[in-house]
């Protein structure tokens, strides 16, 4: 039976309602947060990432936290940041003059831990390394983008302008981190922002925040009373692949010499 | 996704398993080295005043040109957002080596090739905008430019621009492929690539590529004509060829061997993937057959006298393996450096689609496009003059 003029219009206008109320909550959600930082001011501070590679237990919360919080593509093959584990082979006494190659595995970048313990027996020394954009100084990629889309800001962070980028993928060739990946939604490049939209209001980064040891902590190199002055001081730092002479600003304790 | 993490040996990092440029971009320096070289080629009549290359300057000419208009396409189609492509030459990053890519393409097409054709036809294209009918008077007088003055005067003038022309033009035809090399070779992330020897191997095998296209293409054109090529102007293209190649040989084996002797970090890596993945299109198709072969081929025939139509099968055979070696050359710099992991401890492997927008369809349709725009521009200024001799060229 038909409804009646009546039920139809009730149920009409409902519906409208509820549509405009899910488009508005959608334009919000697309807009992301859509106040500025308030007081927030470039020129002072200069970010970068301490990470003890000890305290890191492989258990994937930064890689998950980084997927949610940044809406990046699940599948296996973008990753703003992501978990490698080390298993580095004792030199065999009796063949000395073999140098041992590294296992190295990353399933699913981390995101789902490393649940095969597969240890590997006596001799063996094995270990996470968390990885991510360094936000270098002299970033290859950013001295490659052909219209300046990728870019430094003043405060240290390497952006990208996905509004302007051009998909030419050139940047992901020129990082040798391996840090970047084209987002097969926007067909722009894409990569760690160090949770810009965060630190930009005084919270840290999502991957610092979920990581259960503090084996993750965003820094403020303009700070001087941040404590990764003390970190530096302290301890044996060493910033992955030095040659590239890239100006990484992601320091490692504990770092392997394996670790590439 | 589940294919190409199959493909996968060893440990790459997360966001390396996918290769990021394809084959359209194998294509990107295979066009543009064609290029160079085939204006190369034609600047030896005019600079040098190499007389013997005479009948295939113009043929050289409009090679170049069919090749340049479709050299940026692959780029183009490659782009995540073409439609942004404009903003290189709006906002160019002065730093980006590939920024430039815009301004010495546009420089080396319109202020080089396009303006040497139209002084080498103007005084032809002035008279057939009298002569022909239909479409074509419309296009010769547009292409008249207005100017229809043709007097010794004015050719000698006419003459002297394109000469002049030629001679920026070599210097624009280095820089444009020596540039594409420096693309590559700058990418310090890239072992297989960082080298400050890319330009130049690029360059010379640029060479070698264009003068192997108009060799071929003189010979076959001159079969459809049914018209025996003139046999001085195909061994002196022939011996060109050779010498472009030895040096261009010559510069490889000097990478290869420091390569090797310096054995850095990345040797181990890279000297798998040469001895598995990149076997045959290295080795096998760039090496053997894309370069030793067509070498010893055109010594064999330099050293030893042959007949003309045992040297034409040789140049021919000769032709069409320089080209297959030099597309080789390209595919294995291009795909080859992102086939390993910049960890250097692992390999991807590359899966080219056939109908896709970067896949093995519109390669081919783009190789084939140049050849059709050839076509076309022979037909609206002939390279030949099928009436007397071969057409001079220039005065």
């Amino acid at each position: 039976m038909a409804p009646d003029r009546r039920e139809f219009l009730a149920q009409s206008g409902k519906l409208l309602v509820l549509t405009s109320l899910a488009s508005a909550a959608w334009e919000y959600v697309l807009a992301g947060t859509p106040e500025d930082a308030p007081g927030y001011r470039l020129d002072a501070h200069w970010w970068g990432m301490a990470i003890d590679i000890e305290r890191c237990i492989g258990c994937g919360n930064c890689v998950r936290a980084c997927k949610t919080e940044n809406d990046v593509p699940l599948e296996a093959a973008y990753f703003r940041t992501w978990v490698e584990r080390y298993r580095v082979p004792p030199i065999d006494p009796q063949h000395p003059q073999v140098e041992p190659n590294p296992e190295v595995d990353s399933p699913n970048g981390g995101y789902d831990g490393f649940p095969d313990k597969d240890p590997r027996g006596e001799g063996w020394k094995t270990f996470f390394v968390p990885k991510l954009c360094n936000h270098c100084a002299h970033s290859p990629c950013v001295q490659v983008c052909p219209i300046g889309a990728t870019f430094e800001s003043p405060d240290g962070v390497v952006l990208v302008d996905k509004k302007r980028c051009l998909g030419c993928r050139y940047c992901v060739q020129a990082c040798p981190y391996g840090c970047r990946f084209i987002d097969p939604r926007t067909h722009t490049a894409d990569k760690c922002t160090l949770c810009y939209h965060r630190i930009t209001r005084g919270l840290t980064t999502a991957c610092c925040e979920a990581c259960p040891t503090g084996a993750r902590l965003l820094v403020d190199l303009k700070n001087p009373n941040d404590p990764v002055h003390a970190f530096l001081k302290n301890n044996s730092i060493q910033v992955l692949k030095p040659n590239m002479a890239t100006g990484a600003k992601v320091y490692y304790r504990g770092l392997d010499g394996a670790v590439r | 996704m589940h294919d190409i993490l199959a493909g996968v040996q060893g440990f790459m990092y997360p966001n390396e398993i996918e290769l990021q440029w394809s084959i359209l971009i194998v294509l990107y320096p295979y066009l543009t080295g064609l290029v160079a070289g085939a204006f190369i080629l034609a600047s030896l009549v005019e600079v040098l005043d190499v007389h013997a290359l005479k009948p295939t300057y113009r043929l050289a000419l409009l090679t170049a040109l069919a090749f340049l208009i479709v050299a940026p396409l692959p780029l183009q189609m490659h782009l995540g957002h073409p439609e942004r492509s404009l903003s290189m030459y709006l906002t160019p990053h002065r730093e980006s080596a590939m920024a430039m890519f815009g301004f010495v393409y546009l420089w080396y097409l319109m202020a080089v090739l396009v303006l040497e054709i139209w002084l080498d036809y103007r005084a032809q294209i002035v008279e057939w905008s009298k002569t022909a009918t239909g479409w074509k008077r419309w296009a010769y007088k547009a292409m008249t430019l207005g100017v229809d003055e043709v007097t010794p005067r004015s050719r000698e003038i006419d003459h002297k621009l394109q000469r002049f022309l030629t001679i920026i033009g070599i210097p624009s035809a280095f820089l444009l492929h020596g540039y594409v090399g420096f693309i590559f070779g700058s990418i310090k992330a890239n072992p297989w690539w960082s080298t400050p020897l890319m330009p130049i191997v690029f360059l010379f095998s640029a060479i070698v590529s264009g003068i192997a296209m108009i060799l071929l293409l003189y010979m076959v054109l001159s079969w459809f004509r049914q018209r025996a090529p003139d046999m001085r102007c195909l061994d002196v293209t022939a011996s060109f060829l050779l010498a472009a190649f030895i040096v261009d040989f010559g510069l490889e084996m000097l990478d290869l061997i420091h390569r090797i002797y310096e054995a850095d970090e990345s040797f181990h890596a890279l000297d798998f993937m040469v001895r598995t993945q990149l076997y045959l299109p290295h080795i096998v198709i760039q090496i053997m057959l894309g370069t030793i072969v067509p070498i010893l081929l055109l010594g064999f025939v330099k050293l030893v006298k042959v007949s003309e139509a045992a040297r034409k099968g040789a140049y021919a055979v000769a032709a069409v393996l320089t080209l297959i070696g030099i597309f080789a050359m390209r595919w294995n710099v291009v795909i080859g450096g992102q086939l390993f992991s910049k960890s250097f401890l692992g390999y991807t492997t590359y899966k080219m689609e056939l109908v896709h927008r970067e896949g093995l369809l519109p390669a081919i349709l783009l190789m084939i496009l140049p050849f059709v725009i050839l076509w076309f521009l022979t037909r609206l200024l002939p390279p030949f003059d099928d009436h007397g001799a071969e057409a001079k060229g220039g005065l």
